[in-house]
């Protein structure tokens, strides 16, 4: 039976309302999200198996009406209104604030899709004083309502064997003579009237929270605590999975070193393919940390509040604390910390967004980074506490912040916009975090990052790997010829024409070969690093860093890897815009190649001559 | 008066609304006439406002509040 053949259900409902949570359980981790061709709008879709049959679930983004106002609301309108309408609507609403969750629900409920309603945190509406009767509510529209609790998994049974039954149509009308927002809160006011009623109120435990995570300086220092926090794990945490992960691909290498024959075959293996990919399997840690602390902060209902005590100090920018979001995750990957600006209403908001997220730190960076502090950072600790290395890294990060800032301050005089900003945002109920939705979430971006990062690296990788191993013919030759000196490489070749014009930010040809492919992906960097390294001296597995420091320019006998030239390209990483996907995501979510072209030249050129004053002032 | 102009605590009913590129998205989160607000905090430098609104916690920022004009009900806590 293929897929045609199922049930097709689409959850729908509020953003807040538990919507993901209860996709998780009636799907499992039988989950994928793909790419609507042509767009990078990420459908997710999950097939849900139970004795009553198999039915296929399609999730939405979140949204607050029919009439979406942001990008993220419009997919979710799309695929409910569209030529293969659903089978039948899950409607997810958080009990406790029904009145507002009503109102998407009485648009969807004229469409003539049968709908189920989910309720969703009544403990939290008891918690209230909410006593919710509902036969009386499924009288009055017409379909049939579950109570569910999808943090513990309560009732899902009871919803999961209604999927498979016949489903109605509401009839409850919520229009008046006139259809607007007034007359539909009326409605929603006349049917609540009826069958919810509220005894005690207790004071909510958020309201307490807020008190403190909003405080104007409380509220800031939590923040900037939470930052430090992730900021540390990031460093010291994955330090140890990552060794683990060097240490098994160094044994894979040897393994395969003494086990291989001979050839170009057993070479293409370990200095192309395997050294590409331990440069980027390696850093797989730190992003699942960062992708961690992020899905905790929006899962617990903190990040709206960092939205909300950023958006003051953001507006001045051209920003809204709505952006806050996207730079935080663009510390991660820019790619889905760009897809996250969907959210922001205001067209020039997110455009100025969009435009300086990929100047955040990327966890990308992160191996450059690493590798380059190692070789010329002396690992001494400062007043006993502080180490050297760590506070240049924290100084990388920061940099990358306050270039951001800058950018977006000249971009917010540079597009002109007419409509102005507005920032109308829910703060949702702090609520304990769903571990496993964070994980799930961590678990697809680790696995989308290694599929799509991989697939770019190791093709870089086996190509690098043979322009460095083989060059042009000698004279008289006809064939090309395997070399023993990079220089005379094909790839030696290459990075010699371009030599002149990255000399005054004292870059080398070798550097340059590297620079040419980290203009795929930054990662590439040390993988290039490693190959051209390791194809000029094959007996020698040492690290890389040590290859590299003892590399000596032949004419002055002097370390080719300096503190200016060092330095000088840790600023040129921080600032260049060196990812293809990111350029290409910036078209998709514009529709404009102007947006790509600027972002590239301006980003290009800030690290240009931001590297030309480093290297002129240090060396 | 306005929404703006409440201090925290008050509870008042929204009277209308005046026209803004945002004003259908304000209404569609809860703002109409006849619903009841109150000012539940301020963010740092007193912008945006969180807004306890029909059972739910709804942010905006000053010059949003101000498009919304409002009838005091109960001045105290």
């Amino acid at each position: 039976m293929s897929i045609g053949d199922h049930k097709h259900i689409i959850l729908a409902g509020n953003p807040n309302s538990g919507k993901s949570s209860l996709f998780n359980h009636l799907t499992g981790l039988n989950q994928k999200i793909t790419n609507v061709p042509g767009t990078t709008i990420e459908n997710k879709k999950g097939i849900l198996k139970s004795q009553h049959g198999v039915a296929q679930i399609t999730d939405t983004p979140g949204t607050y009406s029919f009439f979406p106002k942001s990008l993220d609301e419009m997919e979710a309108v799309k695929l409910i209104n569209n030529d293969n309408p659903p089978h039948c609507i899950v409607y997810v609403a958080d009990a406790s604030n029904l009145k507002r969750n009503l109102y998407y629900f009485s648009q969807l409920s004229e469409m003539n899709i049968p709908i189920i309603l989910a309720l969703n945190m009544m403990d939290v509406a008891h918690f209230k004083g909410l006593i919710i009767d509902t036969e009386r509510l499924e009288k009055e529209l017409g379909i049939n309502i579950y109570k569910v609790n999808a943090r513990t998994g309560e009732g899902i049974d009871q919803l999961k064997e209604a999927i498979f039954q016949d489903q109605f149509i509401p009839h409850y009308s919520f229009k008046g003579e006139e259809d607007n927002q007034e007359v539909r809160y009326n409605r929603i006011d006349k049917l609540l009237s009826k069958s919810v009623g509220q005894v005690n109120k207790n004071e909510l435990i958020s309201n307490k929270i807020d008190a403190v995570a909003t405080h104007p300086v409380w509220g800031f220092l939590i923040f900037i605590g939470t930052l430090f926090l992730i900021f540390q794990s990031v460093f010291m945490l994955a330090d140890y999975p990552m060794q683990w992960i060097e240490a098994g691909f160094e044994i894979l290498s040897d393994w395969l070193n003494d086990n291989l024959a001979a050839g170009w075959f057993k070479k293409l293996l370990i200095n192309g393919v395997i050294a590409g990919l331990a440069g980027v399997v390696v850093f797989v840690p730190q992003i699942v940390i960062l992708f961690f602390f992020m899905g905790l902060m929006e899962d617990t209902g903190y990040m709206a509040r960092v939205s909300f005590i950023m958006d003051r100090l953001l507006r001045g920018l051209g920003l809204s604390g709505k952006s806050v979001i996207p730079l935080l995750s663009g510390a991660a990957c820019a790619i889905p910390a760009i897809m996250s600006t969907r959210t922001i209403e205001n067209w020039k908001d997110r455009l100025i967004t969009i435009m300086v997220t990929p100047l955040m730190s990327c966890s990308a960076r992160l191996p450059v980074y690493t590798l380059l502090i190692s070789m010329a950072i002396p690992s001494k600790m400062i007043w006993g506490v502080l180490n050297l290395q760590a506070l240049v890294m924290l100084a990388m990060y920061v940099l990358g912040t306050v270039a951001a800032l800058i950018a977006a301050l000249v971009f917010k005089f540079i597009i002109k916009h007419q409509i102005p900003s507005f920032f109308i945002m829910e703060l949702p109920l702090y609520h304990t975090p769903r571990w496993k939705n964070i994980w799930i979430t961590c678990w697809q971006k680790a696995k989308s990052f290694l599929s799509e990062a991989g697939k770019v690296i190791l093709i870089v990788s086996v190509i690098l790997w043979f322009l460095a191993s083989y060059g042009p013919p000698t004279e008289g030759g006809i064939k090309v010829q395997e070399v023993e000196k990079l220089d005379q490489s094909y790839a030696g070749k290459i990075g010699k024409v371009i030599e002149p014009t990255i000399e005054p930010i004292g870059f080398n040809w070798k550097i340059g070969i590297a620079l040419i492919t980290s203009f795929a992906a930054r990662e590439v960097f040390v993988g290039t690093m490693s190959t051209i390294y390791s194809v000029e001296d094959e007996e020698n597995f040492a690290q890389i860093r040590q290859k590299m420091r003892s590399d000596t320019d032949p004419d002055t006998g002097e370390p080719v890897y300096s503190i200016a030239v060092v330095l000088s390209l840790l600023v040129f990483y921080a600032f260049a815009m060196q990812c293809i996907s990111t350029l290409a995501v910036v078209y998709k979510e514009t529709k404009q190649w102007k947006w790509p072209v600027i972002q590239f030249v301006y980003m290009t050129g800030l690290a240009y001559i931001s590297s030309f004053i480093v290297y002129q002032l240090f060396s | 008066m306005l929404l703006a102009e409440l201090s925290i605590g008050q509870l008042a009913k929204i009277t209308s609304l005046s026209e803004s590129s945002y004003k259908d998205h304000l209404q569609e989160m809860g703002c109409v006439p006849g619903a009841l607000i109150k000012p539940l905090l301020k963010a740092p430098f007193g912008d945006p406002i969180a807004y306890e609104l029909e059972g739910y916690t709804l942010s905006m920022r000053k010059a949003e509040a101000r498009t919304i004009e409002v009838q005091i009900i109960k001045t105290q806590e």
